[in-house]
């Protein structure tokens, strides 16, 4: 989330699409429904289904899965066509000035520079032209036909609301009634917050989808200011620590972007990740990568990463390929790996193709699961009749099941959607032998370690000299590792203006990433928590609720990354004189000499208005991006088809199939077959959660199995009637993957669309079941998905594929 | 349950005055259907704080589980789907004891001391003292009470007298993620009730309103609805419900003889089990409570 659970609150208009907050975070939803309450705050859902959040919603729209894009265009296009944008905010504070390369377009769907026999393209053309200086040049009249406004005009005028409502299946006057609700908060003191979570993500052009309602939010000047942002909803408890953290190959620590094997030396790779301001006076902040680089490599390597051994950069990790979930399985699947550590994972349900990942699974020599749940996947080899049919005889998988505790039979930090950390204390012992997670991998790494000492082998190096710096070796508390994690001191850091002037003494605790260096002075495992445990200890254990502001902001409760800062962006909450352009909503203020309010500022603190410091600081343009040259799929979001399509075609670009579907979406050759067509599979099918359910972990819960004890699917009356389908019926819904049988729940809430002048039917599928727990017996509902990725994150389409349906 | 501080109000089958010098604040829930989800959080919490485990049913077609209210289900989320105008809404309405100010189960139960009335108006089965008629369940203008196959008992939701004497709020009330359960004294509700209502009156419903059945004397459970002039749509709400006359007969005439007459038998059976020991009746009573209960 840009901005954090309380503040919904603050919102003038909740939208939420792409996610099913009242269904999946209730807890998190009481705040829009105090927005309704209290600020009389409308809400508005847009969703294939009505879900439980359209229950309590003042407006609900339907709308085809998968075609998020081609809706949200539609509103782009509607806020310029009736000139509905924040102007000021517009002008300043986003690139819509910049100018492109004339070689930039878009020609029958497919962005120039593509290259499709790599599924990839040559950004070369999306670049920004670039005075003698190296600065993107800029036309404050935004009237140039190469800046970014007029090409994102020329982008969207395609998408008018008659195509969109023949694309999405959204009646049009519904459609248009949205755009106006969102267009009332172009208004300087009207905000509007956007929640979404895996309903974005989870299709071939995910990060697109969200990118499309960050742009809406910049043309209304809803980011940065208090009841507004684009607010991800994390699904998983702890999943945004994970993220931050980082347990995935793409990125080290902090989103710190990891080497490949063609950063050959750690000066090539510093390079190309310290970025140059593209505007004068801007605070490019990436600028400070190699100091959380260094740092990050002082608390993996301690003492061992010297300034001569360029701080141990050869002993990191060069990818040479994608290591994303998907492309491990990938591997697996080939034959090309002998062993896996599942922990907290369970892949034979999450991952999408079941039997791809089963069979994968059976290749492996070995497979170790740290759980604290039998999970499906550690009984993947075992016949579980029709659920899970396969000849335990045929796989030599060996499966060890380490038992895990809960998280609440540990200490330790919670990472929330809003970034903030909170401590938990430990509440009760983990049952028979199960142990910490960071326990069993201690055991596990002492143990390899010892083997290395003694047997040697190919690249003991970075085992031998880990720093490991625990006070019981086996067993490194939550406390140590957290202060690992918010970084100290290895020697006095000075002032760089006055090298005199000790900032931070050896042996203490950063108070933040701002002391960290890239002299090998400073240790710290991940910049973006840094100060979290400062001298004034741990800050993530703080539970002090005041709120003078009346904003939600409590300051003084847990930590939240970056700087303790609740609101990000939030320089561009005030003018450009820094005067908020919600006085009643404060969050940021010049107060003359500094930068000041509700929140910690996005901003270097004494930054004065008339240096033209701009918000986005993350950026090297200092401004947010309408246009990004780095997506890996266009810098215009472009509405494709989902792979799996009831249409023909793509109606945005009918004459080329090329451009049907994502044009660099990641797919594995293997899997090419594995599509099916409209012709055998007609409904279209999207996956979710029950609030009854917390992924595959509550059907083992007496409770929860008694509030949804067994797997069903979703469909409407017309579907149902055309199948003749009662409402309790047992059916069998089958993709070319593979089929699961379940109960029909037949509803009004999902409506048969018009779609290209074709009835386009839904079947919503819950996602819970499985042959392991209390619920009753059940298919895995991602036997059916396709395993495509997200061309940026390499997500699977979970969200839009086809399917068949039939009275079982 | 017979653990409570609070001065009873009405005792079933008794005709000893209430006391009445302590002073007690009525209480209410209300359950603002307008936030409410459906999320069975309350379900869960109500399991957990009483310590009833209703069985892993089926999935019978609908989101609703367990399908209807049991002796270990004390409060269940009904969903209901309903399409005006082009427009559809999802109903969802939390059910379970409506702790009516004049109790139908109460005036009906013949057992002396098994539903009792606390000042604070939250009706309480005490199962010690159940015979096991049903006739509760007969009285009950919303069909609440249930019968327990295991002890033949009857149960249904307490308001948790045992939070609410000691200044808690019931288990959902506390559980609800989104405040659709509000709890507190019966006139604060009324109050958050009319706040609620004009802001759902400005969202276009008109006719949204409150809950508080005047045919049995108003409710310590109460709703706010958006369609309050017909509260049938939330999956058969009734709009005016009152205790049955056959009831009232009982109550009124009938129940004084009938109590009597039950008192001699008892005195009888009593005569009779120090005369002679135990004997058969108690089978054939409970065969006859057995058919009450299939009614």
């Amino acid at each position: 989330m840009t901005n954090h659970w309380v503040d919904i609150k603050n919102a003038d208009l909740v939208v939420i699409m792409g996610g099913n907050a009242a269904e999946a975070h209730p807890c998190g939803f009481k705040w829009v429904v105090e927005a309704k309450k209290e600020r009389k705050a409308r809400l508005v859902v847009v969703d294939p289904r009505f879900t439980r959040s359209a229950a309590v919603s003042d407006f609900y729209a339907p709308i085809r899965a998968g075609t998020d894009i081609a809706f949200l265009g539609g509103v782009i296009n509607y806020l310029l066509s009736n000139d509905k944008i924040h102007h000021d905010y517009v002008r300043n504070y986003t690139n819509a000035a910049f100018l492109i390369d004339e070689g930039f377009k878009l020609e029958d769907g497919l962005f120039s520079g593509y290259n499709a026999e790599k599924r990839s393209y040559d950004k070369a053309t999306w670049q920004y032209q670039k005075d003698k200086e190296g600065y993107a040049m800029v036309d404050e009249t935004l009237q140039s036909p190469n800046c970014v406004f007029q090409l994102m005009k020329k982008h969207y005028s395609r998408y008018t609301p008659e195509l969109v409502s023949r694309v999405t299946g959204t009646p049009k006057e519904d459609f248009l009634k949205i755009c106006g609700m969102m267009a009332e908060t172009a208004a300087p003191n009207k905000t509007m917050t956007v929640l979404y979570a895996l309903g974005w993500t989870e299709h071939t052009v995910g990060s697109q989808n969200i990118r499309t309602m960050a742009m809406i939010q910049l043309l209304l000047g809803n980011m940065g200011m208090a009841g507004g942002g684009i607010n991800a909803l994390r699904g998983h408890a702890n999943v945004q620590g994970i993220t931050d953290m980082c347990l995935y190959s793409e990125v080290l620590p902090g989103y710190l972007s990891a080497p490949t094997d063609a950063d050959k030396t750690r000066d090539e790779y510093l390079a190309k990740r310290t970025p140059k301001a593209l505007r004068p006076n801007q605070m490019n902040f990436p600028q400070n990568f190699p100091k959380w680089f260094t740092s990050l490599m002082k608390a993996f390597y301690g003492s061992a990463a010297t300034k001569e051994n360029g701080f141990c950069y050869d002993w990191v990790p060069k990818k040479d390929g994608a290591y994303d979930a998907m492309a491990i399985f990938e591997r697996m699947h080939q034959g090309k790996m002998t062993g896996f550590v599942c922990q907290g994972f369970n892949p034979l349900a999450s991952l999408a193709n079941k039997r791809k990942v089963g069979d994968a699974l059976a290749k492996l020599k070995y497979l170790v699961i740290i759980d604290p749940l039998a999970t499906d996947t550690s009984e993947f080899w075992k016949n579980h009749g029709e659920f899970n049919d396969v000849d335990a005889s045929k796989i030599p998988t060996e499966v060890f099941r380490l038992p895990a505790n809960l998280f609440a039979e540990d200490a330790g930090s919670f990472t929330n959607s809003g970034r903030v950390v909170q401590w938990h204390w430990k509440a009760a012992d983990g049952p028979g032998e199960s142990k910490g997670d960071s326990e069993i991998m201690a055991a596990l790494f002492l143990r390899l370690k010892e083997m290395y000492a003694k047997d040697g082998g190919k690249f003991p190096d970075a085992i031998l000299n880990l720093a490991w710096p625990y006070r019981i070796p086996a067993k490194p508390a939550p406390e140590e590792l957290l202060m690992e994690i918010s970084g100290k001191a290895l020697a006095d850091v000075t002032d760089p203006k006055d090298p005199t002037k000790v900032l931070v003494k050896a042996g203490d605790q950063v108070p933040g990433f701002a002391m960290l260096r890239d002299d090998g002075s400073t240790s710290c495992g991940n910049w973006i928590y840094g100060g979290s445990w400062s001298q004034a200890g741990n800050l993530t254990a703080r539970r002090d609720a005041s709120d003078p502001s009346g904003l939600g902001q409590t300051l003084n409760w847990g930590f939240a990354w970056p700087a303790n800062r609740r609101i990000l962006y939030n320089r561009a909450s005030a003018d450009l004189a820094g005067k908020p352009w919600d006085p009643k909503r404060t969050v940021m203020k010049w107060t003359g000499t500094a930068w000041g309010g509700n929140d910690i500022p996005d901003m270097r603190p004494n930054a004065a208005p008339e240096e033209h410091v701009m918000p986005f600081i993350m950026a090297p343009e200092g401004v947010a991006r309408l246009f990004s040259p780095i997506m890996a799929d266009g810098p215009f979001p472009e509405h494709y088809e989902p792979f799996e399509s009831p249409l023909d075609n793509n109606p945005f670009h009918p004459g080329n199939a090329k451009a049907k579907s994502n044009p660099a979406a990641r797919v594995f050759k293997s899997d090419m077959d594995s599509f099916g067509t409209a012709k055998d599979f007609p409904f279209v099918a999207t996956t979710y959660r029950l609030v009854e359910h917390f992924h595959f972990w509550t059907k083992h819960a007496h409770i929860n199995a008694v509030l949804q004890p067994e797997h069903f699917v979703e469909i409407g009356e017309e579907l149902a009637k055309e199948k003749g389908i009662k409402a309790g019926d047992k059916v069998k819904v089958r993709s070319n993957r593979g089929h699961i049988k379940a109960v029909a729940v037949v509803t009004k809430r999902i409506r048969t669309l018009d779609v290209d002048g074709k009835k386009v039917h839904t079947i919503g599928i819950p996602l819970h079941f499985g042959f392991k727990g209390l619920t009753k017996p059940g298919y895995i509902t991602n036997t059916l998905t396709p395993f495509v990725g997200d061309a940026n994150s390499q997500t699977p389409e979970y969200k839009a594929f086809l399917v068949n349906i039939e009275k079982a | 349950m017979a653990l409570q501080s609070l001065d009873i109000k009405q005792r079933s089958a008794t005709t000893t005055p209430a006391p009445s010098v302590r002073q007690t604040t009525e209480v209410a829930k209300l359950i603002d259907v307008s936030a409410c989800i459906g999320c069975k959080a309350c379900q869960a919490a109500c399991m957990e704080w009483n310590d009833i485990r209703d069985e892993v049913g089926i999935n019978t077609g609908v989101y609703d589980n367990p399908v209807d209210l049991t002796a270990k289900s004390w409060t269940v989320m009904r969903f209901a789907e309903v399409e005006e105008g082009g427009r559809l809404q999802w109903l969802i309405r939390k059910d379970g004891c409506m702790h009516c100010a004049d109790p139908g189960c109460l005036k009906a139960c013949p057992a002396p001391g098994a539903i009792v009335q606390y000042a604070n108006g939250v009706v309480d089965f005490h199962q010690e003292n159940c015979i096991g008629c049903g006739y509760c369940v007969t009285g009950c203008p919303f069909n609440v009470p249930r019968i327990s196959k295991d002890d033949g008992k009857a149960y249904k939701c307490s308001l948790c007298s045992d939070r609410v004497a000691v200044g808690q709020a019931p288990a959902c009330a506390k559980a609800c993620p989104t405040g659709a359960i509000q709890y507190g004294s019966k006139s604060d509700m009324k109050d958050y009730a009319a706040k609620r209502i004009a802001d759902l009156n400005e969202r276009g419903f008109a006719k949204a309103g409150l809950y508080d059945p005047a045919g049995v004397g108003g409710t310590h459970v109460m709703y706010v609805l958006h369609h309050a002039d017909r509260p049938q749509l939330y999956n058969g709400l009734p709009a005016d419900p009152g205790i049955s006359p056959l009831v009232s007969l009982w109550k009124g005439f009938a129940k004084p003889l009938a109590s009597l007459a039950i008192g001699a038998v008892a005195l009888g059976s009593l005569f009779h089990y120090v005369m002679k020991g135990p004997n058969e009746v108690s089978k054939d009573m409970e065969k006859e409570v057995e058919k009450e209960t299939e009614q």
